[in-house]
């Protein structure tokens, strides 16, 4: 493997605020979707002459359809609160990834099209022309947000640069400057039904090998039922848990969960993808479009359950938006909600996420483990931004902080949690979510997941830690690759329920 | 009636017009903008009564700015309390008789200028002193501060040096409320204070400002953590869906 052709930065026992250097990272620009995924997203593939009306113009559609645009456009103070709480900027020291000098790439131009001070007097308020190269500006580093939410916690006015980012990938989306890697996913999930683009009978495959390897392993005929109709529960999961390491690992679990509780499961090979990249450049339609497959996969299989598998921002899209998506929830007064509502057990929450689904196994005693299993591992749990600070698990707020840790520490003996500002709501991305997940944006990956990076490695110093537990496909993706930089051994990362298998007894 | 005196009034009747205007005109705005998704920054309450008190830690002890920076907590919440206690005691100017607890805040609002003062002071110096907030600061930052320092010592200098007739000021403030007019008193600190004032009032509903009213409208604060039990709907996405089923 090639050297990285950027400076890895150096592990400190403290993620220091460092001394801005503005432009270091205006050199980075994801690559930029060809015609192909834009013409079926229904969007241009190149500036046209009207580009700059078609921004405006979609600018101001959105800041009528969302009123947090509407409002963090006006409130922010500057007040800089948040300006060294980016993992970006800690990594990178580029200004322009200050949560707040990211928002005002957009506010200097909400200014001056549609406020009287910035009509008036630009220079005063700072208030910008939108330029090409304002644009430009706003597509590297609305690709160097991961929209992890950090900043939203310590704003005072609760300003979330997630809003601002996905409002600027779609105004750019608008104008033909998408993003390749996020949009050619978007086609994938909805032409052939997952992110990976793995065709159905790949995935039987896949599943059948996989009940092979179980059995071998453990004995146990654990199956991994696929489209049965009548099925009680239907998992959905991030297609990466077919066919990537160690994202594959945490699937056997969940399906030695079911067959420990009995249950009868399914997966789906039509909603074979949990994840929503359609959240990542805000668009609502598109976001709802792929949602809507889980909908239609729960109705033509006759689910009573729908249970989500370890993804980060597939859990805040489905715990925070199906219900309003696709009526995948409760409550629901129209025809649309109540056709499926009917359908749906209300004994439990709908979704429900297959944490909550094992720890609740655990606190009824179904499940039965030999903890000792898991003696070769001194574990730390990750919370996952989308987790964190877009969902929550169970009754409680903080649920999504528990849960996990809870069944982490029943099915193993060795857990420390990493220092309390880098955890929990305050937990640092991984540096690869948002739509980051792609080589053209390594640089920006690597620099950005310094903040975990340091206080990872001082549990690893201090307590002998050796395994990073987490609950996103994306999050094990980006750590598989970046852990290596910062001398780490790639495969020190893994699922909560790829501790659950190798704890769990089976008959 | 002096000339200055008409100056003065319209002025105010002016200002008034558009701090209540332009904020009434905001508010309305912020409240027919639709919030189609549930996005409460988590762990957020469960129920509306939790909203309730998360926004009053939030506007009342700045709860989260104090677990981002202290410094500009101390320095933030020092300005905001003085302000408010300042402005308590300015309402006896604009009743006859006072209520009990205008009369009770009077010493405290006379020294909490200088509070407001302090406040101002340490966020301006952050705004030379720490270079990530001097590369985010834009010019009417800076005059915002300068404004809000010169109502201040104005203020200060009127309470505590050069005394205006007070009894004057309020028969001028209380005749614009009652619209029977009385001459203002025509004092240097007076009228420059006013004045500012004025100018505040003025630029309120299309600054920074707008923070005020657009916190209680911020959805990540003011939004229950209850996607699964309710189900949230905007009109505009409501509509989307009867078209495409």
């Amino acid at each position: 493997m090639a050297g990285p052709e950027f400076e890895v930065p150096t592990l400190t026992e403290y993620t220091d605020v460092p001394k801005i250097k503005p432009g270091a990272m205006a050199h980075v620009k994801s690559f930029v979707a060809p015609q192909g995924p834009q013409d079926f997203l229904g969007y241009p593939f190149k500036l046209g002459e009207d580009w700059k009306e078609r921004a405006i113009d979609k600018m101001g559609d959105l800041l009528g359809k969302y009123r947090s645009l509407r409002v963090f456009m006006d409130a922010c103070v500057h007040c800089g609160a948040c300006t060294d709480k980016c993992h970006y900027f800690l990594g990178t020291a580029d200004p322009n990834n200050m949560p707040v000098a990211r928002q005002e790439l957009m506010r200097k131009v909400y200014r001056r099209y549609f406020t009287l001070p910035g009509k008036i007097a630009p220079w005063l308020v700072g208030a910008a022309d939108l330029t090409e190269d304002v644009l430009n500006q706003w597509y590297n580093y609305y690709h160097q947000c991961s929209e992890c939410r950090r900043c939203s916690v310590y704003c005072p006015y609760g300003i979330d640069t997630a809003e601002v980012t996905m409002a600027g990938r779609e105004i750019l989306n608008h104008v033909g400057m998408g993003q390749k890697y996020s949009n050619e996913i978007l086609v994938k999930v909805q032409k052939i039904g997952n992110n990976l683009g793995l065709p159905g009978p790949a995935l039987e495959d896949t599943l059948l090998g996989l009940e092979e390897d179980m059995e071998a392993d453990t004995g146990v005929p654990v199956k991994m039922p696929l489209d049965v109709a009548g099925a009680e529960i239907l998992l959905v999961t991030p297609s990466a848990d077919f066919f990537s390491e160690p994202h594959v690992d945490s699937l056997i679990g969940y399906a030695k969960v079911f067959h420990a509780a009995g249950a009868s499961w399914t997966l789906s090979s039509k909603a074979s993808e949990a994840g929503n990249f359609g959240l990542f450049s805000g668009n609502y339609e598109t976001m709802r479009k792929v949602a809507m497959r889980i909908r239609d996969a729960a109705l033509e299989l006759g689910v009573k359950r729908i249970i989500v598998g370890e993804c980060g921002h597939a859990w805040r899209v489905a715990y925070s938006f199906w219900n309003t998506l696709t009526g995948i929830g409760f409550d629901g007064k129209d025809p649309f909600s109540i056709e499926l509502q009917q359908q749906l057990d209300p004994r439990y929450p709908q979704p429900m996420h297959i944490c909550e689904y094992t720890w609740d196994l655990i606190q009824k005693g179904v499940l039965k483990f030999d903890k000792s299993l898991n003696d070769d591992r001194v574990i730390t749990y990750h919370d996952s931004c989308n987790v964190s600070r877009g969902s929550r698990m169970g009754d409680e707020p903080g649920g999504q902080f528990e849960i996990p840790r809870n069944i982490i520490k029943a099915v193993a003996n060795n857990f420390h949690d990493m220092a309390g500002e880098t955890i929990r709501e305050g937990t640092f991305c991984c540096g690869g979510g948002g739509g980051l997940l792609t080589d053209d944006l390594i640089e920006v990956r690597v620099k950005g997941a310094l903040p975990r990076m340091n206080a990872y490695n001082n549990v690893v110093q201090k307590d002998k830690v050796n395994f990073l537990a987490l609950i996103c496909a994306i999050c094990k993706a980006q750590f598989t690759k970046v852990l290596p930089y910062y001398g780490f051994d790639r495969g020190s990362v893994g699922g909560v329920h790829q501790l659950v298998s190798t704890a769990i007894k089976l008959d | 009636m002096t000339s200055l005196t008409l100056f003065y009034i319209g002025l105010y009747y002016f200002a008034a017009l558009v701090l209540i205007g332009g904020l009434a005109y905001r508010i309305v705005e912020y409240s027919r903008t639709p919030a189609p998704l549930k996005i409460p920054t988590t762990p957020a309450p469960t129920t509306h009564l939790g909203v309730a008190a998360r926004m009053a830690r939030e506007v009342v002890l700045f709860e989260s700015l104090f677990k981002s920076n202290k410094w500009i907590w101390v320095f933030g919440w020092l300005f905001h309390v003085g302000l408010a206690l300042v402005l308590a005691r300015h309402v006896r100017y604009f009743q006859e008789p006072v209520w009990f607890w205008v009369e009770f805040v009077q010493p405290f609002g006379k020294y909490a200028s200088f509070m407001m003062l302090a406040g101002l002071a340490g966020l301006w110096a952050r705004r030379f002193l720490v270079d990530r907030v001097r590369y985010i600061s834009t010019p009417s930052d800076h005059l915002m501060l300068a404004l809000l320092i010169a109502i201040g010592l104005t203020g200060v200098v009127m309470s505590f040096v050069s005394h205006t007739d007070i009894i004057a000021l309020k028969a001028f403030a209380l005749g614009l409320m009652t619209f029977d007019w009385q001459p203002l008193p025509a004092d240097g600190p007076l009228l420059a204070h006013l004045f500012l004032v004025a100018l505040l009032m003025i630029i309120f509903p299309v600054s920074k400002l707008l923070h005020a009213p657009g916190i209680f409208f911020s959805p990540t604060r003011n939004q229950a953590d209850n996607p699964r039990e309710t189900r949230h709907i905007a009109p505009w996405a409501a509509a989307l869906e009867r078209d495409n089923g």
